[in-house]
């Protein structure tokens, strides 16, 4: 396994916290809370290594379209970009209900 | 917030934490030591594996029919259902809080979702630690009030988690759900494919599947997989309070039984259903 962290530039605050998904087989588990400061913190562990620059460009185009000063940790299984940016998108959605 | 699955959902379909929710009273779950409290194990990091924030076990009280409830649920897609250190501490502390209460006069109805494959083999001695505290804790529980067992599928339910299936007051299964000590795999490594193919799926859900626990009165209620049925045979077991005699307690039944076993003749499914056809056993 892999534990990367990467940062991005956010202005606005989150409100709430949500977990979704399950640490299973091509899927992956997130937790979602505001930020301490105005950046987007994420901190992936991946079962699958050697894919830093993917998960850099999943997350990188998730939050140019997402400004949300959150801290995420995903606990990743294989899981496709497709189903990460999902996920991502179902857990801001969460923390907004 | 997890909201609850509508009536007619599948029951395999859902997470653990989706089960738990669709199982109690509408509006009532509460997760305890969930997601947020990071109480992952500390076990699979160093062993190159990633964890789960909650250590593929759902603690959620709410209520059941009005009456106080705790649901444990195994998640059977994280690491197998494996019970680790973590895991197994959340399901045992849980039953045993549920006994100081029972013992104290206050009921806390106790449900078991177990999908698992057994121990989770990273932490071995831990989990099999963690097993037997469970094993014991339902043994002392289940005197004072059903001890409700699930398995649905589609892991199934194998190794010490299937004990503990066993010693519950009740277990409710699908056709869909398998309960053994040995899984078909582990039984096909180590006595040979002649003793159990594990690919001949009609023949292992033949052996140690839903309807044939049931038929051979291993299990109590056989239902589909649906949410509203598994949701209403919970609440039927705890109507019918605890057994007169729990099955795990019938030695002699069961030793009888083997003994009048011929063990040179291969048995079957079916065969095994004519000889072990369920006569109420005193139950």
């Amino acid at each position: 396994m892999e534990t990367l962290n990467f940062d991005f530039p956010a202005s606005q605050t989150v409100s709430g916290r949500a977990h979704v998904g399950v640490v299973g087989s091509g899927d992956l588990e997130v937790l979602l809370e505001p930020s301490p400061d105005d950046q987007a913190h994420v901190t992936v562990r991946t079962s699958a290594d050697g894919f830093e620059e993917i998960w850099e460009a999943v997350l990188d185009r998730f939050f140019a379209r997402n400004d949300l000063a959150a801290a995420v940790e995903i606990n990743d299984s294989g899981a496709t970009p497709g189903t990460v940016t999902l996920r991502l998108a179902q857990a801001v959605e969460e923390s907004r209900s | 917030m997890t909201a609850p699955a509508p009536t007619g959902t599948k029951f395999t379909e859902l997470s653990a934490r989706e089960r738990a929710a669709a199982l109690l009273d509408p509006g009532t779950f509460r997760e305890l030591i969930g997601p947020f409290e990071r109480l992952e194990s500390p076990h699979l990091e160093p062993q190159g594996v990633v964890p789960a924030s909650d250590d593929g076990v759902v603690v959620a009280r709410g209520q059941l029919d009005g009456e106080e409830a705790v649901v444990l649920a195994v998640e059977g897609l994280f690491q197998g259902g494996g019970i680790g250190e973590v895991s197994g501490a959340k399901i045992a502390g849980t039953l045993e809080l549920a006994l100081r209460d029972a013992e104290r006069g206050r009921t806390v109805r106790p449900v078991l979702l177990l999908e698992s494959g057994g121990i989770r083999l990273q932490e071995a001695n831990l989990g099999l630690l963690a097993v037997a505290e469970i094993h014991a804790a339902i043994v002392a529980l289940r005197s004072h009030l059903p001890v409700v067992g699930v398995v649905a599928g589609m892991v199934g339910c194998f190794g010490g988690v299937a004990i503990a299936g066993g010693l519950c007051s009740y277990v409710i299964m699908t056709r869909e759900g398998r309960l053994g000590l040995n899984g078909p795999q582990v039984i096909e490594q180590e006595a040979g494919v002649a003793e159990l193919d594990s690919e001949d799926r009609r023949l292992v859900w033949e052996t140690i599947g839903g309807e044939q626990r049931v038929a051979t009165g291993m299990v109590d209620a056989l239902v589909e997989d649906e949410v509203g049925a598994i949701a209403g045979a919970v609440r039927t077991a705890f109507d019918a309070g605890p057994p007169v005699v729990h099955r795990s307690s019938q030695v002699e039944r069961y030793e009888a039984r083997l003994a009048g076993m011929d063990t040179l003749d291969q048995l079957d499914g079916p065969a095994l259903r004519a000889l072990w056809r369920d006569d109420g056993g005193g139950r």
